[in-house]
């Protein structure tokens, strides 16, 4: 869904981007190093000024994966209606990604689910805390080897009573 | 900031700590009027709100997690629970995602019907939002005009699927029953008397000089804020932002009708309730045009497709509606699925609801991602309250109509 026009200039100024299709979305993969740049190409020149979601996939049991976590990041655009998918591919042991706060406010809170889930620090977030799940939960319960039901961390929460609330 | 925010809140948060004379208020989580489990940790000079803290996930139950471990057909049950006030927008979100990774298109009927269901949720969640919104700031007469037709609504949900709350009635390729003429019958009566309700709605609190107080000019969020905030649907167009899915990719039926996108442009409480109602009449119109050309023919993909249940009689009179169903109920067959990713969004009522999916190739996904609208906006909210008082906190939170389920997922 992206304008062939936009694709040739984005692949102008970085021309080492992997770009990918399916159903009509185009993906472009993006060394870290350059995300903000990329992002800010998008943003100014291009005018993908809606930042739809932030998200992250772990490939721990995907076949043929060669990575550990794809970042997601799905732009659009208010003006032309285009779309564009944006992905980074970390490897641990450093799983630090620039933040996209600078550049969309937006990119707070979906970065802050991202670190709770699956544990991606994001350099530069202002306020880089847990934000679904309790504060001392030190697990990241969306990535492939930590099990449906949990490591029993329900049954460990602290109990209140009547007397002490 | 904008001009109308007052200065009291646009001073350095840094200087609270001189400033011992504020206090901290617990709002949530278990009060009246957040209606369902948040909360927010404010800061008030008096009765002004000097700094908001939501704290939200109560509600978390890993919907995500249980993604990856029920396939396509099981976890529309889990979409109803998301956004609860409108749950067959959630169902019909899901399966329009399902469906793009299939590459698979529905028949016209099933495409109509669908529709048909989207604007139906579309009214009810704006009855919910615009009347829990005027419950909460003193209008309840309101609310109960506006509760009344959902009920209506929740009748009609129950004459198509037999659930009037948690329907779960689409499938892969389809839906889990056709709809009937009785089905029919209903929505056009509802179509005939529903106008009548918006328009005591609207002679209610158009005019109310205590609910325009109260909304007028409260929780400004502008259009560059909009966007940089990631703002969509109701929320999004009452700021300036021109966005409708519906419009901008049409998906099922939407560029065969005639509709107006609804817009305000001074971005406060007002706006949102007169575009949520603007929209409920708009949704109106759809769902006629929907009604009166509904087409006929089957509901569900054919055999050949192979991933919807053939109905009974194709399964006992016919060998390949027997395979068929067999195939797809056993557990080691099922359907087959790239191993690629998509993502879908449609305009839900609460903004853009979108589903990014990797498939594996087995029917189960490798990962569900739910792009949740309640989520986004209410990251807005501190934003939108700050210099405002107590009382408006209410008021601002019905106009962003947060669900804590689909909030927290």
């Amino acid at each position: 869904m992206m304008d062939s026009k936009h694709r040739e200039a984005l692949l102008a100024a970085f021309p080492a981007l992997a770009q990918s299709e399916f159903r009509g979305q185009v993906r472009f993969v993006v060394p870290r190093g350059s995300l903000l740049d990329v992002a800010r190409k998008l943003r100014d020149e291009l005018r993908f000024d809606l930042l739809v979601d932030i998200t992250c996939v772990d490939y721990l049991h995907y076949r043929g994966a060669t990575d550990r976590f794809g970042m997601v990041y799905l732009l659009a655009s208010t003006a032309t209606n285009e779309r564009v998918t944006v992905r980074v591919f970390l490897n641990e042991p450093d799983l630090t990604i620039p933040s996209l706060t600078p550049l969309w406010e937006g990119a707070n809170w979906m970065e802050r689910e991202v670190w709770d889930m699956f544990g991606i620090t994001f350099a530069g977030h202002p306020d880089h805390r847990r934000i679904l799940l309790p504060d001392e939960f030190t697990a990241h319960p969306l990535r492939k080897d930590y099990p449906l039901q949990g490591r029993g961390e329900r049954h460990n929460f602290p109990i209140l009573t009547r007397s002490q609330g | 900031m904008s001009l109308l925010t007052p200065e009291f809140a646009t001073q350095d948060i840094a200087h609270d700590e001189e400033r011992d004379y504020l206090w901290t208020l617990n709002f949530g989580p278990q009060h009246p009027a957040t209606h369902t489990t948040l909360r927010i940790v404010l800061k008030l000079d008096g009765e002004r709100v000097v700094d908001a803290m939501p704290d939200i996930g109560y509600l978390h139950s890993g919907f995500e997690k249980l993604g990856e471990h029920l396939d396509y057909n099981q976890y529309v049950t889990v979409t109803d629970r998301m956004n609860y006030i409108s749950p067959m927008a959630n169902n019909v979100a899901w399966h329009l995602a399902v469906e793009r990774l299939l590459g698979l298109d529905v028949p016209p009927r099933c495409q109509y019907i669908r529709t048909i269901l989207c604007e139906l949720a579309r009214i009810s969640d704006h009855l919910l939002c615009d009347g829990a919104m005027g419950l909460d700031t003193g209008a309840f007469t309101f609310f109960l005009y506006a509760f009344n037709q959902r009920e209506t609504l929740y009748d009609i949900f129950e004459t198509l699927c037999g659930a009037r709350f948690t329907n779960s009635y689409t499938r892969v390729g389809g839906v889990m029953h056709d709809a009937t003429p009785l089905f029919v019958e209903k929505v056009r009566a509802f179509v005939r008397t529903f106008p009548k309700t918006i328009d005591d709605m609207e002679r209610l609190l158009n005019r109310n000089r205590i609910f325009i107080d109260r909304t007028k000019g409260v929780g400004i969020l502008t259009k560059e804020q909009a966007l940089s905030w990631s703002c969509s649907g109701p929320v999004a167009r009452a700021s300036g932002v021109t966005r409708d899915l519906r419009k901008d990719e049409p998906y099922l039926v939407y560029k065969d009708l005639d509709f107006n996108v609804c817009c305000a442009r001074s971005g406060d409480c007002w706006a949102r309730y007169l575009v949520r109602i603007a929209e409920m009449r708009e949704s109106l119109k759809i769902v006629n045009q929907a009604i009166e050309n509904l087409p006929s023919g089957p509901v569900n993909v054919g055999i050949d497709q192979r991933t919807a249940l053939p109905n009974k009689r194709m399964v006992y009179s016919t060998i390949e509606g027997l395979i068929s169903h067999f195939e797809l109920a056993m557990s080691n067959r099922g359907f087959d699925v790239p191993s690629e990713e998509s993502y879908t969004a449609t305009e839900a009522p609460n903004g853009e609801l979108g589903f990014y999916l990797v498939g594996d190739g087995s029917d189960v996904a490798y990962r569900a991602r739910c792009r949740p609208p309640s989520y986004i906006h209410f990251a807005v909210f501190p934003h939108l309250i700050r210099g405002h008082t107590l009382s408006d906190v209410v008021a601002v939170l019905g106009s962003l109509n947060i669900i804590a389920a689909e909030l927290d997922r």
